[in-house]
C-alpha cells in the first residue's frame, strides 16, 4: 500500500535509493544535493540496506569509483550537483561510452563564476551531451519516480547507459512536499536483480575494459552508441506504463498541459512548470488558448514526438533556466527549434532565459510571457527573439 | 606470511601478460608487470592508468591482459580500483561471490606522482585492499618525454630541455614512496626489476596484508632515458647500486632497507650511460654533477638513519 508521507526532494530520492538497495554508492558532498547522500549514509550505518559506500575525496573520483564498481558488476548509484557535475565530466563520457548503468540524481544548480549555491539548470544542460539518459522532475514526487524507474531504463538490456535524474536544487531539494511512497518490495520487484555483462569479477572470464580505439573503429564505436540512444524512448515508455500499473502515475516522453487545443504554448523544464500551470489555468479562465509541454526525458532528446506535439501552435516561448553562452539561444531552445524545424508550418518561436541562480520564478513572470504570445500569435510581430526575464534592468 | 618462491617455480608459472603487446623493445613496464603478477598466488583484477602500458597492452580488438583488467582514465587508476574492491566486498558480503581476489592498480610517474596523486591518496586514505604499483620511468613518455615530478634534477626532457642557459630539469623529484608512507598505510616500497627476489618478495608480502599498499618500482624506458635498447636491467641495477633508487620497505611505519650495496657506485655510474644526462658530462658541468651526488649521499644517509632508529 501507498504511503503518504511529508518530505523534501532529497529525502524523497534518497528513499528511493534506499528502496531498490543498490551494491555499492560512492559519496561526496555538495550543495544543494549533500543531505540527500548524508540520508542515504544513515540508512547504511543502520544496516538499513546492503549498500558498501566509498566516501570519496572527490566527484572526479565518486564518478571514477562508480565506474569500476559498476564494471565490477552491481548496482552503483552516487548523486551530485553543479561543480560536482562539472569536475565529473571528464568521466561521465567513458561511464556512458563504457555502457555502464550507474544512476546518478542531480541536483540542479549553478555554475560558478560567481560562485553560486542556488538552483538552475546550467549543470545538468552542459552535461546534456555526455551521453548519458536525462530524466527531469518536476517536484519530489516526480523526482522519487523517475529515481526508481531509472534503474530499469539504465540496465535494460537494449540500452545499458547511465543516467541523470534531474530535480531543482532548493525549490525541490529542500521543500516539503506530500508525496506517495510505493512499499519497499514494490520497488524491489520493480527493479529487479541487476546482472552485469561481463562482470570484472567474474575471474574465470576475464575480460579487458576501456581499450584504445584507432581511427579503424572508433567511428563504428560512436556510431553503436548513438543507435542505442535511438532505442531509449521506446524503453522510458515501457517502464512508465509498468509503473503506471503499480503507482497509478502516468509518465511519458513529455508532459502536455491543456496543449492540444492551445495557440499559444510555453517549454518549460522542471519546477517552474507547475507555477506556469496555474497561470495558463488563469489564462484559459480568460478564455486563451495556452497550454505547456514539460519535457522529461531531455536526453535523448524524442525530437519527433515533440515537435508534433507542438507544431500546431501559433506561438511558442521556450523557458531557459540556463543560457549557452556564444550560441544564440537557451539550450532547450535550440533542442525545441530543431524539432520543429522539419515542419513547414509552425509556431513563431521566441526564448526567455529566467531564474538563473536561484532567482525566483513568479507567477507574473509567466503571465508576460503569455501575453507576449497573445501578441505575436495576433500579430505575427516578434519584438525580440531572446531575452532576460525577471532581471533587473 | 607469504611462502618464498624459487626461480624455477615462478619458471613453471602463466606469464598473465601476454607477448604481441606494442610496448617498445627493452621497455621495462612489461618487465615489472610481468614480475608483479607471477609474484601473486591469488587471481588478480587490475586497473590501469593512460599511459604507455595501457596504450601498447589494449588496443581493440586485442588485449594482452589474461586477468580481468579496466582502463578508465589518466588519474583515476587507484580510485577505480578502489570502485572494483568496494563492489567484491559488497558481493562478498551478500554471499554472491566467495573466491579471494586481490586488486592491483598500475600508473605510470605521470599518472602517480602527478595527476593522480589525489586519487591515489584518496583510495589510500580509505583504506581498500588494494596494492598500487607505480612504475617509474621518470617522465611521461607517452606523450614524447616531458618533464614530471619524478623526473630526476638534471634530465633533459621535451618540455625542460637542456640548452644553452637551463641545464635540463632544475629541481628535485618527488619522494612518493614517503609521501605514500606518511598516509601510514600498512606497507609501501620500492622494488626493481634488477632485484627480481626481492620483488616478488614484496608483491608477495603485499598481497598477504589486508589494507591499502604502494609499492615504486624503478622502469627504464631506453626511449626517454637515450639509452641502449638491452639495457633496462643493467641500469635499473645501477640506480639500486648508486643508491639513485634504494631497495626498502617501509612496514606498519619501520623502514628496512632490503639491499645494501656493498660498495656504493659514484652517481656518474647511472647518468653516464644515458644520454638525457649527456649535456652534465661537457666542461663546466663538474658542479651539476657535484650537487646530483650530494644529494642522493644526504638521501641515502637520511634513509639509513631512519632504518637505525628502529633497530636500536
Amino acid at each position: 500500500m501507498a504511503k503518504i508521507v511529508a518530505v523534501t526532494g532529497n529525502e524523497a530520492v534518497a528513499n528511493a535509493l534506499r528502496q531498490v538497495n543498490p551494491d555499492v554508492c560512492a559519496a561526496y558532498p555538495i550543495t544543494p544535493q549533500t543531505d540527500m547522500m548524508q540520508r542515504f549514509s544513515s540508512f547504511v550505518s543502520d544496516g538499513k540496506v546492503k549498500t558498501e559506500l566509498i566516501l570519496v575525496e572527490s566527484e572526479h573520483s565518486s564518478m571514477s569509483a562508480c565506474v569500476g564498481a559498476s564494471a565490477a558488476g552491481g548496482r552503483v548509484i552516487t548523486a551530485t550537483s553543479s561543480q560536482g557535475l562539472a569536475l565529473m565530466n571528464e568521466i561521465l563520457y567513458i561511464a556512458s561510452g563504457t555502457r555502464l548503468p550507474i544512476v546518478m540524481p542531480v541536483v540542479n544548480r549553478a555554475l560558478s563564476a560567481p560562485l553560486n549555491i542556488h538552483g538552475d539548470h546550467s549543470d545538468a544542460m552542459y552535461a546534456r551531451d555526455t551521453g548519458w539518459i536525462q530524466l527531469w522532475s518536476e517536484n519530489a514526487q516526480e523526482a522519487y519516480d523517475n529515481t526508481i524507474q531509472a534503474f530499469p531504463i539504465a540496465e535494460h538490456i537494449d540500452i545499458r547507459l547511465p543516467v541523470m535524474i534531474c530535480l531543482d536544487g532548493f525549490i525541490i531539494s529542500h521543500s516539503i512536499e506530500r508525496i506517495e511512497y510505493l512499499d519497499d518490495e514494490q520497488v524491489q520487484n520493480f527493479v529487479g536483480d541487476f546482472k552485469q555483462l561481463y562482470p570484472l569479477l567474474d575471474i574465470q572470464h576475464p575480460v579487458s575494459y576501456g581499450p584504445l580505439i584507432l581511427p579503424d573503429y572508433y567511428m563504428e564505436f560512436r556510431r553503436a552508441q548513438a543507435e542505442v540512444n535511438t532505442k531509449v524512448s521506446k524503453v522510458v515508455l515501457d517502464v512508465a506504463s509498468d509503473f503506471e500499473k503499480l503507482s497509478g502515475r502516468k509518465y511519458g516522453l513529455f508532459e502536455t498541459y491543456r496543449l492540444e487545443d492551445a495557440e499559444i504554448g510555453i517549454v518549460i523544464l522542471n519546477s517552474a512548470a507547475g507555477t506556469t500551470k496555474d497561470v495558463i489555468d488563469e489564462f484559459r479562465n480568460k478564455g486563451i488558448k495556452a497550454g505547456l509541454l514539460k519535457p522529461r526525458l531531455y536526453r535523448p532528446f524524442p525530437y519527433e514526438e515533440t515537435g508534433e506535439a507542438l507544431k500546431h501552435l501559433k506561438a511558442l516561448c521556450v523557458l531557459d533556466r540556463a543560457d549557452c553562452f556564444g550560441s544564440s539561444f537557451g539550450p532547450v531552445y535550440s533542442d525545441i527549434a530543431a524539432s520543429l524545424y522539419p515542419f513547414k508550418d509552425k509556431p513563431v518561436l521566441v526564448n526567455k532565459i529566467y531564474g538563473l541562480g536561484g532567482r525566483d520564478y513568479l507567477p507574473e513572470h509567466a503571465e508576460i510571457v503569455l501575453n507576449e504570445l497573445v501578441d505575436i500569435a495576433e500579430t505575427g510581430k516578434v519584438k525580440s527573439y531572446k531575452e532576460y526575464i525577471g532581471v533587473r534592468e | 606470511m607469504a611462502k618464498p618462491v624459487t626461480l624455477k617455480e615462478l619458471s613453471k608459472k602463466e606469464i598473465l601478460l601476454a607477448s604481441g603487446h606494442r610496448l617498445c623493445a627493452g621497455c621495462g613496464a612489461p618487465i615489472v608487470v610481468k614480475m608483479v603478477l607471477l609474484a601473486s598466488d591469488y587471481p588478480v583484477i587490475a586497473s590501469n592508468a593512460t599511459g604507455c602500458l595501457e596504450v601498447s597492452s589494449c588496443i581493440s580488438d586485442y588485449t594482452a591482459w589474461k586477468i580481468p583488467w579496466i582502463h578508465n582514465a589518466f588519474e583515476n587508476a587507484a580510485a577505480t580500483i578502489s570502485g572494483v574492491e568496494t563492489m567484491y566486498r559488497s558481493l562478498k558480503k551478500q554471499g554472491k561471490i566467495d573466491k579471494e581476489i586481490k586488486f592491483i592498480a598500475f600508473g605510470g610517474d605521470g599518472g602517480t606522482y602527478d595527476i593522480g596523486l589525489q586519487s591515489l591518496s584518496g583510495a589510500m586514505e580509505r583504506g581498500h585492499d588494494m596494492l598500487y604499483i607505480c612504475y617509474d620511468n621518470g617522465a611521461y613518455m607517452n606523450t614524447g618525454i616531458q618533464r614530471s615530478s619524478a623526473t630526476p634534477f638534471g634530465a633533459d626532457t621535451t618540455t625542460r630541455p637542456a640548452g644553452s642557459v637551463v641545464p635540463g630539469k632544475t629541481e628535485q623529484r618527488k619522494n612518493l614512496t614517503k609521501i605514500m608512507a606518511a598516509h601510514n598505510i600498512p606497507y609501501a616500497a620500492q622494488a626493481s626489476p634488477s632485484h627480481w627476489a626481492d620483488l616478488v618478495r614484496k608483491v608477495r608480502k603485499a598481497l598477504e596484508i589486508p589494507g591499502p599498499k604502494f609499492m615504486n618500482i624503478i622502469s627504464p624506458c631506453n626511449r626517454g632515458w637515450r639509452s641502449r635498447t638491452d639495457d633496462a636491467i643493467m641500469l635499473s641495477r645501477l640506480a639500486v647500486e648508486t643508491c639513485y633508487w634504494p631497495l626498502y620497505e617501509i612496514e606498519n611505519g619501520v623502514t628496512k632497507i632490503t639491499f645494501k650495496p656493498k660498495e656504493k657506485k659514484p652517481i656518474v655510474d647511472f647518468l653516464k650511460p644515458q644520454g638525457r644526462f649527456k649535456h652534465l658530462f661537457k666542461p663546466d658541468s663538474e658542479e651539476l654533477l657535484r650537487k646530483i651526488q650530494e644529494d642522493i649521499d644526504r638521501e641515502w644517509e637520511r634513509l639509513q638513519k631512519e632504518e637505525a632508529c628502529f633497530s636500536s
